[in-house]
Formats: C-alpha cells, structure tokens, sequence
C-alpha cells in the first residue's frame, strides 16, 4: 500500500515533455496528415488546406472563449443559439437599410446582450450554468425562430460578405486569420496575466478563490458576456459566408464546440487547460473532417466519429487506470 | 391545511386546472372531453420520459440522449417490423426496451467506469445515438402503410376512453411511485443526490447506481421509442429531435432539483401535464407553434429560478436553527 502514497517520478526529464497533452495532441495531428496525404493526392494541395479552414475558423473563435468560461467551472451550451439571434439581428438591420457599421454594432450588441444576460442569471441566482444555458439554448433558439419564423435573409452588406468569404491577400481568409490573432491575444491572457490566474484559481476552487480576493461573480459575468461577444463575432463570419441566415443556423454546434475545448485538454470541471492545446485541438478535428470529406464519409459519419472522438479522449486514461487496479 | 396550499405540488396542480379553464374560456372546443384526454395522450410519452429522467437528475446528472435513444430504437424496432411483419407487437415492445436499456447501460459505464464527465458522455452520445439512424436507416423514413397492423393494433387500443399511451404513461406513473418511495433502491437514489460523500460512506456503491439510473432512463427511452414510432407511424432520422430539452424543462418545472435529491414523482409529473397542457394549448389560442420553443426556454428559466428561491430559503431556515 506504501507504494501508493509516494508517487513515482519519472526517470528521465524527457519523459515529462512526451507525457504532456500539448504533444500527444500534436503527434495525433501529425499522424492525421501524414494518414489523409496518404489517402488521398487532394490534401496537401495549399489552396484546399487553406480554403478548409472555412469549415472550422468560426467555431474556432468560440472555442476561445470557451476555454476560458469552461477553465472557470462553467458551461455555455447556448452559444450557437446566440449566432441565431445575431445572424436575425445582421439580416434585420441589414434589411432596414442601416449603414455597415450600425449594423455591425447592432449585431455585436445582441450576442453581447445574450451572454450577460446568461452571466446575470447564473451569477444574480447562483444556479448552475449548464441548466441555466440549456434554459437559453432553447429561448435564444425560439426567439430567431418566433422572429424569422420560416422566413431567410439573404442581404447583407458587403462588408460582411467579404468578410466571410474573403482573403488577405489572396492568400489568408479574414475568419483564419482573426482566429489566429485572437488565440494569441487569449494565451497571452490566460498564460502570462493576473486575470488568466485568477480564472484558473477561480476553476481550480470558487469558494477559496472567493477567500483571496477574487471577484468570482464578475469574472463570471465577464466570461459569459465574452462568449456572447465572440458568438456574436462568428455570426457575422458565418452570415457572410453562407449569404442566408434561417433560425436553424449553427444548429449543434455547441456540442461541436465543446468537443474542440475538451479535446484540447482543458479539464471539463474547471481549472486546467491551455490555449495551445485548444488551437491543436481544433486542428485536429478540422483536418479530420476535412480528410473524411475528401475521401467522401458523409457528414453523420463525421458527427459519430467526434462524438466517440470525445468521449474516448478523456475516458482512455480512466480505462487504463481501471484495468491496472483490476489486475492487481 | 396552510402547509397544503403551500404545497409545491398542489400550487402547480391549481396553475394547470385554472390553465385550462382560461384556454377553456378561449376556445371552448379545447375542454370538451374528447379534446382533453387528447391533450393527455400528447402528453404521456413526455410524462415517461420525464419520471425516467428524473431518476438521472436525482443523482446529480442528466441524460442528454434520451431523444436520441428513442428515435435509434425506434428506428430499428421500425426496420425490423419491415422485414418481419408477422411478428407479435409484445416482442417489438420488449426488443425496443432491450435496445434502450443497453444504449442507456454504454452511458451510464462511460459516466461510472471510464470517469467521463456526464455532460461530455451524454451530449457525446446524442450525437452518436441520432448519427446511427442515418446509417441503419440510409437516411430513408418507414411510412405509415409499411407497419404491419399487428405492430399498430395496440396502440389504438382504448379503455375507458383513455387511449393506450396514456394507460401505460399510469402504469410507469405507478411504478415509479413505489419504486422511489417504498424500496430501498428509491431511498438510496435519494441519498447518493442529496450528500454523495455520505451515501457513499454508508455503503452505497455509487457507481452501481449511476449505471443502474442511466439503464432505467434508458429502458423507457427504448419503451417510447416504440410508443412514439407506433403513435405517429413514422419512423425518421428526424423523430424527437430536441425532445431531451423538453423532458428536462418538465422535470425543472415539476421541482426537481438539479442540485440533486430533491423532488417527487407527482411533482414531475405534473410538471410534464403543464408542459403538455401549454404545447397543446398554444394552438388553440392562436399562438404560431414557433414561438414554442422561447416559450419553453422562458419556463425553464423561470422555473429554475422560483425553485433556487425556494431551496435557499430552506438553507437558511436550517442555518438558524
């Protein structure tokens, strides 16, 4: 029993780097494109690579954000809601005739207004936020519906359309690389600030967090209206690239989401994670879907394959812990 | 007699009575008998659903694939009644409460053994479970004239001018009632969601339970498979999509508590007939079915709401003694 209670280094200082998650999860993106570029001649085409990342950039940019929310001890299942009501507001204010960047405000404003009222709910009642969210997932959702009921937009200004559906220099699309700057604005944050501390320490335990000092409730606050902003952000990305907003829009993306955080290693109860391993993450599954694409799985085939792809990546080490003290 | 008007349970019982004499005043066509009982068998598969949910948010978790669970048993009892037509509706029943069971059984030993948060397992499985009816079913839907009548017959079956849908949504009503108030199983569910460290310190093995409450909602999610399919005789990629959000607003209406430990089978019942009383009612007071879906996200929040007001108040009742 002894044995238990020491725990054992590891020999070599090496070890610790290979045991990381940042570099499994980097060895499995490796292995996916080395898999994909094998399978098929069509993958490692720059202009494919490049325009793939159409697929994944807005979710990306919530995935941001989320880490941040779920590294705190929380949940937002409502933020593809929330891109259903901006998406309504974009087309909305679009259709009235207001100029681009009222209409960019507009929308900005609802998403932010969506995540606090979120934050104000959880934090003003102290109710847990995943049943607070799955409350707002469907009123956020049946608001764009009982608004556009089954009516579309399909004018948007052209700001945002090339927005969506434009490159930097024909080379970068405007999604990417807004998804690039944020996350390093965000590991900036998480990694080597105050406030990146304090979120940890709030995940790692809210009532002692709340002891030293930190204001639990209004980082709260601040990270669910953050997701409302962001969620907001990838409506506009989203609008402009699909040309036509329907209340269905981002249907399921929560859980796509969700999937991108947590296999990137943030803990789903809070107070560990980082943003790299969020970004390989989000690679992962992005070149994933996009090598099935090629080689012509269809899109449930994908959904399956993320859903086993989450619930495998955090219960393997569990399996394994469980067989060795079988054995025993 | 105060205690009693105070009653949670008698508080909701009087919204839904005074509900239906207000839409009643509407639409006098809504309270007519014949008009009622159809509420009540719109209502009873959500009544099912609800009182199985309820064992999982006993315990502190919740069971986000019980819609998914639903239409992939469904859809294969549906698949199977295509091939074998003669065979007695008793074994489609039976088989779709197997297959529920052992979808419910893969969530619960992800969620006891692998330690994968239920969050992440059931939301996991919600996409997996609805993913697999494209690939059994190619995508493609039963209709109605490819049921074989035996597999129909029951569920128009009618007693006392009550349908079948809703005698059974009784019978589980019953079941549920002694199950959690008279056994020792129902005790302990109770106890593992109100103070686990405890329960756990008096024996219970936790991950027996977890295992054993998923198994349950997922034996009724495979049972309305069948109810559901057979009601609307159609079986489709798209049946009961987003219904776990329904069944979870019933059980928050209905006072039980996500907090765990907290709640009765009358008051979740209830809570499901209010929902059910209000899908219905929409309709019938010119309300566009769009506005459903904000309608129901509105009560959840309000209900969570009232129901935290409530519990603290309890807590510091207690603090002071």
């Amino acid at each position: 029993m002894m044995k238990n209670i020491i725990p054992e280094n590891p020999p070599f200082k090496l070890l610790n780097i290979l045991y990381k998650k940042e570099f499994i999860l980097l060895m499995v993106l490796l292995s996916i494109i080395f898999i994909n570029s094998n399978v098929t001649p069509y993958f490692l085409d720059l202009y494919n690579l490049i325009d793939s990342t159409f697929l994944f950039s807005e979710k990306a940019i919530i995935a941001l954000s989320m880490t941040l929310v779920i590294i705190a001890r929380q949940i937002d299942l409502s933020v593809a809601s929330i891109i259903a009501v901006s998406s309504c507001v974009l087309g909305y204010t679009t259709s009235v005739g207001m100029d681009t960047y009222l209409v960019i405000s507009f929308t900005l404003l609802s998403g932010i207004m969506c995540g606090a009222f979120n934050g104000f709910i959880i934090t003003r009642f102290a109710i847990p936020s995943i049943i607070v969210t799955i409350g707002t997932m469907s009123l956020f959702r049946g608001l764009a519906y009982s608004f556009l009921e089954d009516q579309y937009y399909n004018k948007f200004p052209k700001f945002v359309v090339s927005l969506g559906s434009d490159y930097l220099f024909g080379y970068i699309p405007y999604a990417f690389l807004t998804f690039i700057i944020l996350s390093i604005i965000f590991a900036f944050i998480l990694h080597k600030t105050i406030i990146g501390k304090r979120i940890y320490s709030i995940g790692n335990n809210p009532e002692s967090a709340q002891y030293t000092g930190i204001q639990v409730d209004k980082y709260t606050f601040v990270l669910f209206t953050l997701n409302g902003l962001f969620s907001a952000i990838a409506a506009i990305f989203l609008s402009g690239r699909l040309s036509s907003v329907r209340p269905n829009i981002a249907f399921g993306w929560e859980l796509e989401i969700i999937t991108m955080v947590v296999l990137g290693g943030v803990y789903i109860y809070g107070g560990s994670g980082s943003i790299l391993g969020v970004v390989i993450s989000i690679f992962i599954l992005g070149m994933l879907s996009f090598g099935l694409g090629l080689i012509n799985v269809p899109g449930v085939g994908i959904i399956i394959f993320t859903g086993l792809l989450l619930i495998l990546s955090i219960g393997f080490p569990s399996f394994i812990k469980y067989f060795r003290s079988k054995n025993e | 007699m105060k205690n009693f008007i105070k009653n949670r349970d008698f508080i909701l019982f009087s919204i839904i009575i005074f509900g239906v004499i207000v839409v009643g005043f509407a639409n006098p066509y809504f309270v007519k008998p014949s008009s009622l009982s159809d509420v009540l068998t719109d209502t009873s598969i959500l009544i099912i659903l609800a009182l199985s949910q309820m064992i999982v948010i006993l315990i502190r978790a919740i069971d986000l694939s019980v819609a998914s669970n639903l239409a992939l048993s469904g859809m294969l009892i549906s698949l199977l009644s295509t091939v074998y037509p003669e065979l007695p509706v008793v074994f489609f029943i039976v088989l779709s409460c197997v297959i529920g069971t052992l979808l419910g059984v893969l969530n619960g030993v992800s969620i006891a053994i692998l330690k994968v948060p239920f969050i992440v397992t059931t939301l996991g499985t919600l996409s997996i479970y609805r993913g697999l009816i494209y690939f059994v079913s190619d995508g493609k839907q039963v209709y109605s004239h490819e049921f074989s009548e035996n597999f129909l017959a029951l569920i128009h079956y009618k007693f006392l001018s009550l349908s079948f849908l809703f005698w059974v949504a009784i019978l589980v009503f019953i079941v549920m009632y002694i199950l959690l108030n008279h056994t020792r199983f129902g005790r302990n569910l109770y106890s593992l969601g109100g103070n686990p460290d405890a329960a756990k310190y008096i024996g219970i093995n936790e991950n027996k339970y977890i295992i054993l409450a998923y198994a349950i909602s997922g034996f009724f999610a495979g049972l309305c498979g069948y109810l559901w399919v057979a009601r609307y005789s159609v079986a489709s990629t798209q049946i009961a999509i987003g219904f776990e959000l329904t069944v979870i607003s019933a059980c928050v209406v209905g006072g039980i508590s996500v907090m765990g430990g907290v709640g009765t089978v009358v008051g979740c019942t209830l809570g499901a007939l209010l929902i059910g009383l209000i899908r219905n009612a929409l309709p019938a007071v010119d309300i566009s079915q769009f506005w459903q879906l904000a309608i129901s996200g509105a009560i959840i929040l309000i209900a969570i709401i009232i129901n935290t007001k409530t519990e603290q108040r309890k807590d510091k009742t207690i603090m002071v003694e």
